[in-house]
């Protein structure tokens, strides 16, 4: 028995009122237009729960810790009624034998059909005994799910770079999902976590437009990864005007001045965080007063100090806002065309797995 | 072997039927658990093993000790902020930083966050479906459910029949949906499931309660630091610095909207703990009041390192004070000093690690972590496809530390027996109040002490924690907001801040109640670099193989000599293992790659 989003919405009381208004404000939160609503509408009222395995490799568990935080929408809507989270240990009723039977169950009736959400990473050292699942290496049972999968997601920087475990020397040998996995899709959606509306988002673009987002060079959505922390930095002006945090606790950090000079990342990171914020919009790392330290960049555990100057400063200037402005309307553009571009998306995404 | 005694009073034997269960799901990370059954189904011989590694303190050495907190930090995202705050304690105690009030106060303030975010959803994401059967929800009264909840809780809004007629509908159609995601597989006809389906669905209805709550919760740390999970500390105080009334107040970290925001969410917290989570937690026990296994060393012999103090510096004023207790003796609190390299030791002998001198425990100042990835030769299977483990031989990734040679429990039951035993009046009214209702509920006449020492006591010990937690936090807002009155601002002690003021060499120790437990960090910093770096953490403690002298460690002497309805279907296993919240990702961080000298971590 298959049902649709809509349906799932309506015999939960939802009235139809209510679902237009969350298709408006899903539509908000990708950055779309109000033209979008109807297409949102569209595809919740006639597409299934798609399944899902999410597993989890080398991690903290920060990326689920993350998900279950979204509030537009409910990690509880999104787990009863737009997905069909099949297999995630975290959660999961059932342990051992059970658990891992749902994998083959999943591949069974749904091969080629489903999402692989990965959190964490394979370790490659000690046979890769250093991750054990079901008394093996945590890297069969990836490569085993993966090589069934529709797409793979990389939740966080574990899966899209490494991260923490990965820092020099990386003991482990742990290495992202793309070193071990090469001829499926991937979404990278790095941070150390991601936000928790970045990730639903993703989710939803995917469930509702049937595509993947489009992805810049790194693999990363475009839609939530094309802008520097700085370019929308509510402190921005402070470090035009030249006013700047010297010390913590310093007459500037109680004016909200720029954090630059105590080391924030925010100039040359890729990330939402000054855009949707963190927890509902709550804050984020330098409202808090803190910089930004770069943890959705590719091995910011390795660049410096979190309190070392960013010594490449003309690059971020003033003088490339421009740019920047011209690269968020491309990928606005973008967006909107890629609603007819999707198949080739992934497959040029396959190809290039194939290539490498 | 066939049948052991263990130094410290357990009789195993691995004679019966073996059955393994990995992974063990809902959990923090990865493990394994074996255990052998005898013609009963009773549990007469138990097996735990953490099978996974990461190597965070080899990849500290030689960085820079005030950004220690957020490596750290990332051994784990559930209990999200704490190993930061024990990292900066670590390094302000080896620099001799005292940090500002406010910053105490506001330190406080997230950790408590923390103990009520991580306590509550541990009992309904992670550990409630042990008890509570979604399946049999559809068949509750909702009626009967709305009369219940309004009997348990009267006070708490969310109860008309209506309410919980919506949320068995929503059950109803996606179990009937035939995709049954995170229940799907799940042990729902088993016996050992006691609830009626009214308070089945009365759970179901908290479980999707507690997911909306919960993310309400962590906007504390948002607040203080900027993101959750994973907020970020700074070493000499907090970077969240204070603007009341000043110029540009608005876009300071913190001003009066964001103190009452703080506010707002610490009075939620105290309102889903005294409202929700107690009389569930009370509620769901009285009908499992002949299951009062898995006491093991819960109770009995247990450790903390004490915790939130009125003053900081100040242990003697902790509200939740350490020691250690041993063998059921509550007259009896031994002080504990984590720099006296006596006390704390760590072994390896079951651990896949080498020492020099495997017989021996080391001090974490003195730490030695070598992986060694070595089966023993009853071994099951292969080296890449384990079937059975061989607990004579080298069986996990996690170390076991010892406290004077003695296997110890950690976590919110040793905090709550500690203080108890040291007649915290707060801790001993929560207690008394408790167990009444508990019998009162379940018709007995059981006294604290039976309640406490068991699977159940330690789920309810975690309660008590949370609702404690969330009314200090109470007053540490009160005192921050009055300090600040009286004219300080504070945040942050600079004074040491620049690595040209600090000692060659130096040396600390940083503690904090974690939600699984008392947790200790060690440092040696030398020529501003951090030399050495050892985390002995909860799940460390409470999941640690045998030692060398073959004590059990308290996740194997709580699953001993428990009955299982059914071999196949760990129901039971999970309860008691959940019981104790386990974090694999805290207790396995530690590694080296066999032979590798970068991978080697040698003091002195």
């Amino acid at each position: 028995m298959t049902e649709t989003f809509y349906e799932v919405m309506r015999r939960q009381g939802i009235t139809r009122r209510s679902f237009l208004k969350y298709c408006s404000l899903t539509a908000a939160a990708l950055g779309l237009g109000p033209a979008f609503v109807p297409k949102i509408a569209h595809a919740m009222e006639n597409k299934p729960r798609i399944p899902v395995i999410w597993l989890h490799g080398l991690e903290c568990t920060c990326c689920t810790e993350s998900f279950i935080r979204s509030a537009h929408p409910l990690a509880k809507d999104v787990i009863l009624s737009m997905i069909s989270l099949d297999y995630d240990d975290t959660i999961m009723a059932a342990a051992g034998e059970q658990a891992e039977a749902i994998i083959d169950e999943t591949i069974a009736k749904y091969d080629g059909n489903f999402i692989l959400a990965c959190e964490g990473n394979p370790p490659l050292n000690q046979d890769g005994m250093s991750c054990i699942i079901a008394g093996k290496p945590y890297l069969e049972q990836l490569k085993h799910a993966a090589a069934h999968c529709k797409a793979i997601i990389s939740w966080g920087s574990c899966a899209s770079y490494g991260c923490v475990q990965a820092a020099k020397p990386n003991p482990t040998r742990a290495v992202p999902i793309h070193k071990v996995i090469h001829d499926k899709p991937i979404i990278k959606v790095p941070g150390c976590p991601p936000i928790a509306e970045v990730m639903t988002s993703v989710i939803t673009y995917m469930l509702t437009f049937d595509q993947i987002p489009e992805l810049d060079r790194q693999g990363r959505p475009k839609m939530f990864y094309s802008q520097r922390i700085h370019d929308k930095c509510y402190r921005r002006p402070h470090f035009d005007a030249g006013q700047f945090v010297e010390s913590w606790d310093d007459e500037g950090a109680r004016k909200g001045y720029c954090l630059y000079k105590v080391g924030c990342k925010g100039p040359t990171t890729y990330n939402a965080c000054s855009t949707t914020r963190w927890n509902e919009g709550t804050s984020f790392p330098i409202q808090a007063g803190h910089g930004c330290i770069g943890c959705s960049e590719d091995g910011f555990w390795d660049k410096g100090s979190w309190y070392a100057r960013l010594t490449d400063i003309k690059q971020f200037g003033v003088e490339s806002t421009a740019d920047v402005i011209g690269g968020t309307l491309a990928a606005t553009v973008g967006a909107a065309t890629a609603v007819h571009l999707g198949v080739s998306v992934v497959k040029r995404a396959q190809q290039k797995g194939d290539q490498e | 072997m066939s049948v052991k005694q263990t130094p410290n009073g357990y009789e195993l034997n691995d004679s019966g039927r073996r059955v393994v269960v990995d992974p063990v799901t809902r959990i923090e990370g990865h493990m394994r658990c074996e255990v052998n059954l005898d013609e009963n189904n009773v549990i007469r011989n138990a097996v735990s093993s953490g099978t996974m590694w990461r190597g965070l303190e080899v990849i500290l050495k030689g960085r820079d000790p005030r950004d220690a907190w957020a490596f750290v930090e990332r051994i784990c995202g559930v209990c999200t902020g704490c190993h930061a705050l024990t990292s900066v304690r670590a390094v302000e105690d080896a620099l001799g930083i005292e940090i500002p009030k406010n910053a105490h106060l506001i330190r406080e303030i997230m950790a408590k966050t923390l103990q009520v975010h991580d306590h509550v959803v541990h009992f309904y994401h992670l550990h409630a479906l042990d008890w509570v059967n979604p399946v049999n929800a559809l068949k509750a009264d909702p009626k009967e459910t709305s009369k219940i909840q309004q009997l348990v809780s009267p006070s708490h809004p969310m109860s008309s029949p209506g309410y919980f007629r919506d949320i068995q509908t929503r059950i109803r159609k996606f179990i009937e949906s035939g995709q049954l995601g995170p229940f799907k597989n799940g042990y729902w006809d088993n016996p050992a499931y006691k609830l009626p389906p009214e308070v089945d669905l009365m759970a179901v209805a908290h479980y999707l309660e507690a997911l909306d709550m919960q993310k309400e919760f962590v906007k504390v740390h948002t607040v203080f630091g900027g993101k959750n999970p994973h907020p970020n500390y700074l070493v000499g105080g907090v970077p969240c610095a204070i603007n009341m009334d000043g110029p540009l107040s608005a876009g300071a970290p913190l001003n009066m909207e964001r103190l009452n925001f703080v506010k707002a969410r610490i009075d939620e917290m105290k309102t889903f703990c005294d409202n929700v989570y107690i009389p569930d937690v009370i509620g769901i026990a009285s009908f499992y009041k002949t299951w009062l296994y898995g006491g093991g060393h819960g109770a009995k012999n247990v450790m903390d390192y004490g915790a939130y103090p009125k003053v900081n510096y100040d242990k003697s004023t902790d509200q939740l004070p350490g020691g250690v207790i041993l063998n059921d003796n509550w007259n009896e609190v031994f002080p504990i000093d984590p720099r006296d390299p006596e006390q704390v030791q760590e072994f390896v002998a079951h651990s896949w690690y080498s020492y020099p001198d495997e017989k021996k425990g080391l001090h974490p100042w003195d730490g030695v972590t070598e992986g060694n990835f070595e089966l023993g030769a009853g071994t099951k299977g292969t080296r890449t496809n384990i079937k059975a483990l061989d607990e004579s031989a080298k069986y996990s990734w996690i170390k076991a530390p010892r406290w004077r040679g003695h296997a110890v429990e950690v976590g919110p039951l040793s905090r709550y027996t500690l203080a108890y035993a040291q007649n915290v009046e707060y801790v001993q009214e929560q207690v008394h109040r408790s167990v009444a209702a508990f019998n009162q509920l379940a018709g007995t006449d059981a006294d604290a002490k039976t309640v406490l020492q068991s699977t159940i006591g330690r789920t309810l010990a975690r309660a008590l924690e949370g609702q404690y937690c969330a009314d200090m936090m109470v007053d540490d807002w009160n005192e921050l907001i009055a300090n600040i009155k009286a004219g300080d601002s504070a945040t942050a002690n600079m004074d040491k801040w620049d690595p040209s003021t600090w000692p060659k060499e130096a040396k600390g120790v940083g503690t904090v109640a974690a939600p699984r437990g008392g947790l200790g960090h060690w440092i040696k910093i030398k020529d501003g670099r951090i030399e050495n770096y050892q985390c002995v953490v909860p799940t460390t403690w409470n999941g640690s193989p045998r030692d060398p002298a073959g004590n059990i460690g308290a996740f194997e002497a709580s699953l001993m000599n428990t009955p299982m309805e059914r071999p196949d279907e760990p129901v039971e296993i999970l309860r008691s293992l959940h019981s104790f919240d386990p974090c694999l990702a805290c207790a396995t961080h530690v590694m080296s790659e066999s032979g590798e000298e970068l991978t080697r971590v040698k003091v002195r």
